[in-house]
Order: C-alpha cells, then structure tokens, then sequence
C-alpha cells in the first residue's frame, strides 16, 4: 500500500538502523526533479533519512546499485528489487552478511506514459494517493484508478512483496491473481514466423543503441560488457538492423533463467520499446522446461548453472 | 546483376555450414569420418573447441551475421563429457537458444545442435549430409546477414570465403 504512514516507518527505520550502525548505508528513494519522479537515494546519516520517500513513483530497481558495494547496504525493496537481490546473492556477487532487506508493500508502479494519456503531466504539481486510486493536482484534480495507469511489469506481477526480507515495513501487500502472465508471448507465438521477424527488424530499426536497457538492469553488472568488446569484437557497432537485433538477442539471453521481470529495460527505454518481450518469452521457457523461477531463494542453483540427466533435447538433431 | 547471371548464381549456390565441434568426441568423430573414407557434402567449415559447453551464443549468430547459411554445434552424447557435465549445461543453453530464435523468427533448418561421439564417424556423414540437405532446401540465407556495400563487406567476404 502507498501510504504516508509507510514512508515515516522508512525514514524511522533508516535512522535507527544507521544510528545503531546496523548499516553503512542505506538505499532507497528520494524526491525527483519533478513531482511524478523519484530518484535513487544514497542515505549514508540519520539526518539525511527525512529524504527517503516512498510512492507509486518509486519505479527504479534499486538492485543495480548493490554492485562492487564494500559497506553494509540496507536495500529499500519492492518485490522485484528484492528478487534481483535474490538473483546477486544466488551469483555470488554480494555477501548476505552485508545486506539487509527492508521489505516494503509494493502496490505497482505507476507508468508515467499511461498516465500522459488521460492527464498533461506536465502541469502536475502535485500527486496523493486515495485508496485505489491516484489523484493528480493541475488546474482541476483528477482522479485516476491506480489499476489502469501500472507498469505493464506490475500488471503480470503477482510477487508485490519481497520473498526474502529481513525487516518488513508495514504490512504485506495482497499479491494479486494474475490469471496468465504468459499470455502476451502466447499470443506472440502464435503468429507466424515471418510476422515475428517483421516485429523484430522493426524492433531493431526503433533501437538507438543507447544501452539504457543494460544499465538499468540489475542483472547487467559485468564490468566489461560483451557488447563494449573491441578484441574481439563481436557486436557491430552499426546502426545496422542485424547488428541491433543480434544486441537484443544477446542481452534477453544473458538474462535467460535469472530475469524477475521488474520491467526496468522497458522503463528505461527512451523509444518506448517492449523489450519484455523476449525477456518473458525466456522465463516461460525456463519455467516450462526447468520448472525454475528466479529470485525466490538464494540457496538455490540459477537454471543454468545445474542441470538434470534428463533435461529435455528437442533441439538436438538425431542422425 | 542480370538475370541470367543470378539464375546461375543460384543453381550453382553451394551453402556455407559452420561447424563447431568438440574437440573430444565429435571432432574425433569427424576425423574417424575422414580416416574411414565415409563421404559427405564438403559444406562444412569446422571449428574445432573443446567442449559444447565452450559454446557461446553469439558465435552463432556472429557466423550467421557474416554470411553463412547455417551452423552446426556437436559435442559429446549426455554422460560422455570428457569434462564430465559440460555438455549437460550446454543442453539447457542449446534448448533455451532454439526456442529463443525461433521467437525472433528466424526459420528453423539454420541451427542445428547434436550429438556425434568419436566412435561415429558414419552417423557424422549422415548427419552432415542430413544438415546440407535442410539447408539446401532453405536456400541461401538472408535474416541476420549483415550486408553492407564497399570495403568492411568485402572483408567479412573474404573473411568467410577465406
């Protein structure tokens, strides 16, 4: 739930947790540029803990910046934030010793494109919420239902609270029944293959290469991207559409097995790409063939660093 | 390009097949293949690596994306790895990989993956001339290549010719 009283518990909570020096640092949300957005906020002092907020704007996944971290993090954590955290415990990136999660009651995030459809964002000075629904000042008020304006991520999303939690805040979100959260890359699949191509050239051809996707993700933390490789080098760096949808290949396969869906890429996307897409098209195989959902419990083996005897082999050719 | 000269471009097409094979069964399966004077199709371009496991994705794109019209990846038969369960990780990459480009599109009949063991230097020809066959009646391929005009084309022509 979105709540005022949420984010006092998280501004309390922040300074005890700092004060008593159960944490170095503390990583959540703060105020935007403008009143719909938010920004990462790095809280290091008790004083500085009135900065962390806590609302339907709080879109990014906080999980990227646990990366190379030396001090102890507490992590501000919706469901997805803390099933990349999940993700980086199973990999061996970060210590559990040195991170502390602070569970939170996610509702959805609001996707500031749906919203510009029905409102000038703007000319929004101000935003609350009420209940169910997100009212929004500019000259008049206006009240839209939280429901209609979700990130397509939250609208497939049926794990709002954090799986694996060492403080939680408030109480428990409802996880909602999704009924298919597959059913837009079923839909896909039944077209043809000449039909998906086109898609995916015209994919390609929107892309600007600008790599935001990469950056936002929480799974991408090599130092040197594959992608940034000059010897040798094996992405093109041509606008060329071939070169662009070998990189979108490739990084929806890096994330195969290990994506949670916090649908950070899209958000990030400055050409409104899908790139879910592919990136759900993987987890349902990886669901269908290994019965493996990432982010749910740090102890396990990722999907592909295990396997069984008897793993299926559809694709291999027998002669 | 005149007419003519593209028909008998194409009834002389002979397909480019990339081959990556593991250096401790279906290479040596290849090469028992060769010592026993089992003939098939001269398609293939091998890579030797030393295990299915070795196999990263974007070497196959990367051959498609330069002009080859298909790419064949081989190791060891599950519980034959000589490094003891690479090839069982490369399965899951391979299965995961197939189905992901067929979502994109690309036709089937470009990527294939199997098993060849160094004892079976026989089902090597079968398979190889299985592959051409496909490959052959797909034709030369077009998604993915990377056509550009002038000089950075010309090399990678070289580079898959040579």
């Amino acid at each position: 739930m979105w709540s005022k009283e949420i984010t006092q518990k998280i501004r309390a909570t922040a300074e005890s947790l700092l004060l008593e020096g159960k944490v170095d640092l503390i990583i959540g949300y703060e105020a935007g540029s403008t009143p719909l957005r938010t920004a990462p906020s790095f809280v290091r002092s008790a004083e500085q803990a009135s900065l962390l907020v806590w609302n339907p704007f709080c879109e990014n996944n906080l999980s990227v910046y646990l990366e190379g971290r030396k001090e102890k993090v507490g992590l501000m954590a919706k469901g997805c934030d803390a099933r990349a955290a999940v993700v980086a415990l199973q990999e061996k990136r970060i210590d559990r010793d040195r991170l502390l999660i602070i569970g939170l009651p996610c509702s959805g995030v609001v996707d500031r494109q749906k919203l510009a459809a029905s409102v000038n964002i703007d000319a929004v000075k101000a935003f609350s919420v009420d209940k169910d629904s997100l009212v929004l000042q500019t000259e008049e008020e206006v009240r839209l239902p939280l429901e209609d304006v979700l990130h397509a991520s939250c609208k497939t999303c049926s794990r709002r609270n954090a799986p694996v939690s060492d403080i939680f805040i408030g109480e428990k979100s409802s996880e909602p029944q999704v009924k298919d959260e597959f059913a837009e890359v079923k839909s896909f699949e039944g077209l043809g293959t000449q039909e998906r191509w086109r898609y995916f050239r015209e994919l390609a051809q929107k892309c600007i290469r600008c790599y935001a996707c990469r950056n936002a993700c929480p799974l991408c933390y090599c130092q040197e991207c594959i992608v940034d490789q000059t010897q040798p080098q094996w992405f093109g760096k041509t606008a060329a559409e071939e070169d662009t949808l070998i990189y979108h290949i490739i990084r929806a396969y890096h994330c195969a097995g290990r994506c949670i869906d916090c649908g950070a890429c899209s958000r990030a996307c400055p050409m409104g790409i899908d790139l879910r897409l592919l990136n759900k098209k993987l987890q349902k195989d990886v669901q269908e063939l290994y019965h493996y959902i990432p982010g749910l419990n740090p102890d396990e083996a990722p999907a592909f660093g295990t396997f069984k005897l008897d793993d299926p082999q559809d694709c291999i050719t027998e002669k | 390009m005149s007419v003519e000269k593209k028909k008998s471009q194409q009834q002389s097409w002979e397909p480019k097949i990339v081959a990556f094979l593991c250096n401790w069964c279906s290479y040596a399966g290849a090469d028992l293949a060769g010592i026993s004077r089992i003939q098939y199709p001269p398609n293939v371009r091998v890579i030797r690596v030393p295990c299915s496991g070795r196999i990263n994705p974007v070497f196959i794109l990367k051959a498609l994306q330069s002009g080859t019209d298909a790419v064949l990846v081989s190791g060891c038969h599950p519980g034959d790895c000589h490094y003891v369960s690479g090839n069982y990780y490369a399965r899951r990459k391979f299965e995961i990989f197939d189905h992901l480009l067929d979502f994109v599109g690309l036709e089937k009949g470009r990527v294939f993956f199997s098993w060849v063991s160094a004892a079976e230097g026989e089902n090597f020809g079968h398979l190889i001339k299985h592959v051409v066959d496909e490959v052959k009646k797909l034709g030369p391929a077009h998604k993915l290549v990377k056509t550009i005009e002038g000089p950075v084309a010309n090399c990678q022509q070289t580079m898959v010719e040579g």
